[in-house]
């Protein structure tokens, strides 16, 4: 077959909401940008258990530490879960931890905002968790059928993650007026950099929309961000808590509430590398690999030496 | 077909290399741990099904990481792991000629049979 009928065939599969597997033919654009997607997404959820994990060793209680250990190592799990995603279009595990290693690959830069109190924490869980539930959400019905089915995985999980983070705002909103004004300060600063979880606005670029062509994004960054703040607007009033912007006001006119402008420049900055834990949240991946690298080599050696000792070891499937 | 995406969506972070892809197929350093398929049954009573995949020394870590990365929520009860060097697949571009014999065989369905009215289950 020619390439312009397997594009005709691919596509009309794509329209037809035939999900695309690892061994079918797909266009080189399609597998490269799958590709640069999901081991983005895979990175963000590693990266994503620093912030968090800096909290474990101080969380105020055994019941939080818990919790938010079991949260963490979801993160991990996630992680691990599109990693093999993204494998299957043909990239090394270890080449893309390289790429993250190296600077050359991106992650969300929520990641690289700081985490200065335990409200925080909540925040995080309720707002950068809560973007990314209405992202993963809409990727479960993705056309690229490992990615999908990572993703399903992943919003069975999710769900936890958002209401632990908003009940533990609840119990803070209900506290002491220390803790009361920890928590709007930290909604305070997760607020905008939540809002630009969801990137450019959609009149940023003029090219054509082959994402969602391919149905790869089923939903544009502004369709997604307006999702979040009817949302978001909402629940902040169940904490009694407000959000920082002036311009935030529910319009009768479209349902919809409308908002101020996000701040573009900090958000390029922080993606170009210049946000306030770029540098360190790198560096911490760098050196968690590196002093991995033992315990990587040492596993090898083991299973290697096991096998030239019993060399048809094996258990019955049951 | 040079088709670049320029127009990036929540979860395709904007770079240096705009619309260029990162990865690339790679050939694999052989002291990798090799990749394992993952098989869980959710309960007694119900087959292994097919949970994903995941990187380990030898079999033993597998499962372990297995139980680690797929049954945190008790999702499984047991757990089958192999190595994806040793599943064969057929190939989809087959795929028309693989199952076409079966499908002019609308006999083997019950629908095809037409019975009385009479009949309420069979
Ligand atoms: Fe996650
Ligand atoms: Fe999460």
């Amino acid at each position: 077959m020619a390439i312009h009928d397997l594009e005709n065939a691919f596509q009309q599969k794509i329209d037809n909401e035939i999900k695309i597997e690892p061994k079918d033919w797909m266009p080189d654009a399609y597998r490269k940008t799958n590709t640069r997607q999901i081991s983005q997404h895979a990175h963000s959820e590693i990266v994503g258990m620093l912030p968090e994990g800096n909290w474990i060793t101080r969380a105020p209680s055994l019941k939080r530490k818990a919790i938010l250990i079991a949260k963490v190592q979801d993160e991990a799990g996630h992680g691990l879960y599109l990693y093999s995603a993204a494998e299957t279009l043909g990239s090394s595990r270890e080449q893309m931890i390289d790429e993250l290693h190296s600077g050359k690959a991106k992650y969300s830069s929520i990641f690289n905002y700081p985490t200065l109190t335990w409200a925080d924490m909540g925040a995080i869980g309720w707002l950068v968790d809560g973007a990314a539930i209405l992202n993963q959400v809409m990727l479960c019905r993705t056309s690229y059928g490992p990615y999908a089915r990572a993703n399903v995985r992943i919003c069975k999980e999710e769900s936890f993650h958002q209401r632990q983070g908003f009940e533990s705002l609840l119990v803070l909103s209900k506290g002491t007026k220390e803790q009361k004004e920890m928590c709007q300060d930290a909604i305070n600063r997760w607020w905008w950099p939540s809002l630009m979880m969801f990137g450019p606005k959609d009149s940023e670029s003029t090219n054509s929309d082959q994402s969602i062509k391919w149905k790869i994004k089923r939903k544009t960054n502004d369709e997604l961000r307006r999702q979040f703040v009817n949302m978001i607007a909402e629940q902040v009033k169940l904490l009694g808590m407000t959000l920082p912007d002036p311009d935030l006001k529910y319009n009768n006119q479209t349902g919809q509430y409308d908002f101020g402008e996000i701040n573009w420049d900090e958000f390029w900055n922080v993606v170009k590398g210049n946000g306030p834990c770029n540098e360190q949240r790198l560096q911490a991946r760098r050196k968690a690999h590196e002093e991995g690298a033992w315990v990587r080599e040492a596993a090898v050696a083991y299973a290697e030496k096991k096998q030239s000792r019993q060399p048809n070891e094996k258990t019955d499937a049951a | 077909m040079k088709i670049k995406i320029k127009k990036f969506y929540y979860g395709d972070i904007p770079g240096d290399e705009a619309g260029e892809s990162i990865a690339s197929p790679t050939i694999t350093n052989d002291k990798a741990w090799p990749l394992w398929e993952i098989f869980i049954r959710s309960k007694q009573g119900l087959d292994h099904k097919h949970a994903g995949s995941l990187h380990a020394a030898d079999a033993a870590m597998a499962i372990e990481n297995a139980r680690d990365v797929y049954t945190r929520r008790q999702e499984g009860i047991s757990i089958w792991a192999v190595e994806s060097k040793n599943i064969h697949a057929s190939n989809p571009d087959d795929a028309e000629s693989f199952y076409e014999p079966a499908s002019d065989k609308i006999y083997r369905h019950p629908g095809f049979y037409q019975l009385p009215d009479e009949i309420k289950h069979m």
